[in-house]
């Protein structure tokens, strides 16, 4: 048996903390969500530390199961980052809504489990508990308010599609299986490379089935109309974490299956097309995104689509592969989980009840009621639109560059469009927001501990905007 | 001594803008105060430069080449030739003007206004230095953000539309000119020399690229500044974004923003794409020339003064575009000092207005009339910056508009004198236009009796109006002084696009 205890330690620190200690101190300590808090906290914050101290440690383990090292360590500790972002925001979030329970933490720390095995997945089967693992979780999670209709409607309806989906994938994997002999990802490049695929016909239509199921999770076209209404009436916490981790986690396992299946030098007359193919969604996703989200009156909604949109872009990525195409998308997902997760925790902070002060009318002149609130919104309105010198401009630099490189200008022009495009509605929050008169009563707003993600998340946005090689360096380092 | 100047120019509007968020923003006196020193200090900073700036070179000066992002060969690559340099001391000068002409009018967030005018010259003084197209690029968008604040905080009634359209039309643009930074750069890397975006790399590696390519990436670049200019039709997003802009907006819009477009011209599409350059002198010049008769014209209908000015601008970019694809020595020279007379005369004609306006709150002609019996001493300014305007001779705009037109008379690459011809109209039309709505503002009776009493300039007008005053009849008098500066930078350019078409210097 091949088990690298060491190089396995993030994986297995959080599987113990969850499944032994946690349990545990939930079985005996009831009530007790301060405690929950920090020891949930406290385990993503060692399990990101071991991922960073074991990052060069590369390789295989259990069997050929996962990998170690490398990419996926670095995904490791986004997810990490991400979790606990979330939960600082989510602590006072869900005290004002009444509904702070420890089972919130358990199933976000559970999700963060589900996010790292995808990431470190080597073989299918490894990838199918992660993602079933983060799924389950999430559904849980959107419908998290009991007591609130759209949230328990979200709930199901997520449910029932993923469920859905979760077929295409299973009965994808079992096609690559048959018709490659392995569920091993370094194998099936192998047989794919060597041209020993059993059923190249077969092998074809895994693929495409394995690609649906995983454009189901990162929400692209044509299978994204979950998106809107989950992000829409799970709590708001939970859709920043869904668009930013869950999307995140989505890539971390598209990348090396992409990668898998289509190795480069790879020779293969039907599978050729599948790059033009995942192009032609990308261009879609992008620009039905944007174009959707003008239309949005609900704020959540409008970041729901400027999620899917955000979705196609980080697509261009899978499209050209190779190590460029890799980096572009782990650095736009870094910088895209900053931003997105600033915008919904801004609109979380802001709204009222669940359903109130949602609406984009509310924010009319939200600068003279909260000037720093509106200051830090309409700075992750610009890195999301990808305005220089905030991150998601270089993000989508390096996106761009890597579709130039390898011929798909046209895809670059396509994306410059549609960033055209989300330019007008970030902007139109922006005009709501610092050119419109205030309406309605005074607004108070107590960030408490949500102020660290907002600190976090901006200076991030900040800093890779400016020093991207920060993260580049990082990259090629581990 | 150069560089760090150089380099206090750039950076003394950022720390100045950060240092302004730590003032409380009930003290509105000490952030007028602030706003107004740091930019006072920079002009200061930009003047260090002069006395070690080398006149008798083309090359490029106060050189600094830093890694900024190694990976993409994205670097800190700064200098300045004689183009820059003259713009650079324009955009410095007129800040301090701007800041002053908005101690009155701006009465609300003062902190944020004053914060965002600092990090909009932080802005156009990068582009101005940037010697490296991802840099470029950065400083270019980053002036996106202040100024849509400022027109729609700040702005008049429309301001909403204003600052969206301003924002959106120059964003299309310049998304065009990404795809093309990042093409060029993989065409660098394509003959060897790496992934780049060094404009000096860049420079020798441009009039490689095969024509069918070159005048796609020519065209990216050119829409994106010819927007900005703005180029007939392009030009639509100006009048709106003046007229709603605030005076001090209005007044860096006209002098600074719109140069950015020029500048980029000469910058980017004369020295990266000799050929398309020569290639397309023709279609863009007839484009500029419609802009010059369009845009007079267009200015003789408008009962809204602001507007009026707006539109002279469209026409006196007209000259500068038809100046810099005459593509001879003369026309670019003529561009460059009418970019700077342009920055002049008509930031002094808004600024005019703006005084009208403080009196008033309106701008249509016809709300005014004798005028100069109320306020002589406005009216003798107003009349020196309207006349600047026309291109009287002795003051600066003559010379620019000559020159300009003498290059498109003698250029080779456009072979015609119907340009010149038809642009000389626009000078006409000039006359009449400025001289027209003069009349009427400030000449004939006086009996609109809400103009009987109106207060002639005080004090802090006359700080914003002199000093322009005192270029304005300097560089009319004695251009020499300032196109010496730019001369041989002008003429490397000139010269690489005549190498690669094989025309011999006809003088």
């Amino acid at each position: 048996m091949n088990i690298d205890i060491f190089g396995s330690l993030p994986l297995i620190v959080i599987w113990l903390a969850l499944g032994a200690v946690g349990i545990v101190i939930q079985a005996f300590v009831r009530e007790n969500t301060r405690l929950v808090f920090g020891y949930y906290v406290g385990t993503l914050a060692v399990t990101a530390l071991l991922a960073i101290v074991t990052a060069g440690h590369k390789g295989y383990a259990f069997e050929g199961m996962i990998t170690l090292g490398g990419y996926a360590n670095y995904f490791d500790v986004l997810f990490c980052v991400t979790g606990m972002l979330t939960m600082f925001a989510a602590r006072p979030y869900l005290q004002r809504e009444n509904v702070e329970l420890d089972e919130f933490y358990t199933l976000l720390v559970s999700s963060v489990a589900g996010m790292m095995l995808m990431a470190h997945a080597n073989s299918l089967i490894t990838l199918f508990i992660g993602i079933e693992l983060m799924s389950l979780s999430f559904y849980v999670l959107t419908g998290f308010m009991r007591t609130n209709i759209r949230s328990v409607e979200a709930a199901l309806k997520y449910f029932l599609l993923g469920a859905f989906s979760t077929g295409f994938l299973v009965y994808g994997m079992a096609l690559v299986y048959g018709s490659t002999n392995s569920l091993q990802y370094d194998v099936i490049s192998k047989v794919v490379l060597g041209g020993g695929v059993f059923f190249p016909a077969l092998f074809v239509v895994g693929v495409t089935l394995l690609t649906v199921g995983l454009s189901f999770k990162i929400a692209a076209f044509p299978f994204h109309q979950w998106a809107p209404d989950v992000y829409e009436g799970a709590p708001t916490v939970v859709s920043a974490y869904m668009s930013t981790a869950g999307k995140a986690a989505a890539f971390s396992a598209f990348i090396p299956v992409f990668a898998a299946l289509m190795p480069s030098g790879a020779v293969n007359g039907a599978l050729s097309n599948l790059p033009l193919m995942v192009a032609i969604i990308a261009a879609i996703t992008m620009l039905l995104g944007n174009i959707t989200a003008i239309a949005q009156s609900n704020v959540k909604r409008m970041l729901a689509y400027s999620s899917i949109a955000h979705a196609g872009y980080m697509l261009i990525g899978i499209v050209t592969g190779g190590i460029a195409g890799q980096d572009a998308i782990v650095y736009y997902a870094t910088v895209y989980t900053f931003m997105q997760m600033g915008a919904f925790v801004i609109v979380g902070l802001l709204e009222r009840n669940n359903e109130h002060f949602l609406d984009m009318k509310d924010y009319a002149g939200l600068h003279h009621k909260q000037p720093v609130l509106a200051a830090l919104m309409a700075m992750f309105m610009f890195a999301l639109a990808g305005i220089p010198p905030f991150a998601g401009f270089f993000g989508k630099y390096l996106l761009f560059m890597t579709a130039i490189e390898s011929g798909y200008t046209w895809l670059a022009i396509v994306g410059v469009v549609s960033s055209v495009i989300s330019a007008y509605f970030y902007l139109g929050l922006i005009v709501r927001m610092y050119f419109q008169d205030p309406s309605g009563e005074p607004l108070t707003a107590r960030p408490g501990l949500a102020g660290i993600t907002l600190i976090v998340s901006s200076a991030a946005i900040i800093l890779l905007g400016v020093f991207p090689q920060v993260l580049l360096n990082i990259f090629h380092s581990w | 001594m150069g560089t760090s100047a150089l380099l206090l120019t750039l950076f003394i509007p950022l720390v100045g803008s950060l240092a302004l968020l730590f003032i409380n923003s009930d003290e509105k006196k000490a952030l007028k105060i602030t706003a107004l020193v740091v930019s006072i200090l920079t002009f200061i900073a930009a003047l260090g430069m002069l006395p070690n700036f080398d006149r008798s070179t083309a090359a490029m000066q106060f050189s600094i080449s830093q890694q900024w992002i190694p990976a993409l060969d994205a670097g800190f690559r700064i200098g300045i030739d004689g183009t820059s340099l003259l713009l650079l001391l324009l955009t410095t000068f007129m800040m301090p003007i701007a800041i002053l002409a908005s101690w009155g009018p701006i009465n609300k967030h003062e902190k944020l206004y004053y914060s965002l005018l600092l990090l909009l010259q932080f802005g156009m003084t990068g582009v101005f230095i940037a010697l490296d197209t991802f840099l470029f690029y950065v400083f270019w968008e980053l002036i996106l953000i202040p100024m849509y604040f400022i027109i729609g905080v700040w702005g008049g009634k429309d301001k909403i539309y204003a600052a969206i359209k301003f924002f959106l039309y120059t964003l299309v643009g310049s998304l065009l000119m990404l795809v093309a930074i990042i093409w060029l750069g993989f065409f660098a890397q394509g003959l060897g020399a790496g992934f780049t975006t060094d404009l000096m790399k860049l420079k020798l590696i441009g009039p490689q690229i095969p024509l069918e390519y070159q005048i796609w990436l020519f065209l990216a670049f050119a829409l994106s500044f010819m927007i900005k200019v703005p180029l007939f039709p392009l030009h639509t997003w100006l009048p709106d974004a003046h007229v709603q802009a605030p005076t001090a907006g209005s007044v860096i819009l006209a002098a600074v923003l719109l140069k950015l477009g020029t500048y980029g011209l000469i910058r980017f599409n004369l020295e990266l794409f000799p050929q398309s350059s020569a290639e397309l002198a023709g279609p863009i010049s007839i484009l500029a020339v419609i802009g010059i008769v369009y845009g007079a014209l267009v200015a003789m209908v408008q009962t809204d003064i602001k507007k009026l000015v707006a539109y002279s601008s469209v026409s006196h970019l007209g000259f500068v575009v038809l100046g810099i694809f005459s593509l001879t020595v003369e026309g670019v020279q003529g561009a460059v000092i009418q970019m700077v007379n342009h920055g002049l005369s008509t930031g002094m004609l808004f600024l005019c207005v703006g005084v009208l306006y403080d009196r008033r709150h309106t701008r249509e002609i016809s709300e005014y009339g004798g005028i100069t019996k109320v306020m002589p001493h406005f009216a003798v300014l107003f009349a020196i910056a309207m006349f600047a305007s026309v291109g009287l001779p002795g003051l600066n705009g003559f010379i620019g508009e000559y020159l300009t037109l003498v290059g498109a008379f003698t250029s080779p690459f456009l072979n015609s004198w119907a340009y010149a011809i038809v642009a000389s109209t626009g000078v006409i039309f000039a006359a009449c236009y400025l001289l027209w709505m003069f009349q009427r503002v400030m000449f004939g009776a006086n009996d609109n009796p809400a103009n009987h009493h109106l207060r002639d300039l005080n004090k802090i007008e006359y700080w914003q109006l002199v000093p322009i005053v005192i270029f304005i009849v300097w560089i009319g008098v004695q251009p020499r002084v300032f196109m010496d500066l730019s001369e041989k930078s002008v003429r490397a350019v000139v010269e690489s696009v005549e190498n690669v078409k094989g025309f011999s210097r006809t003088k």
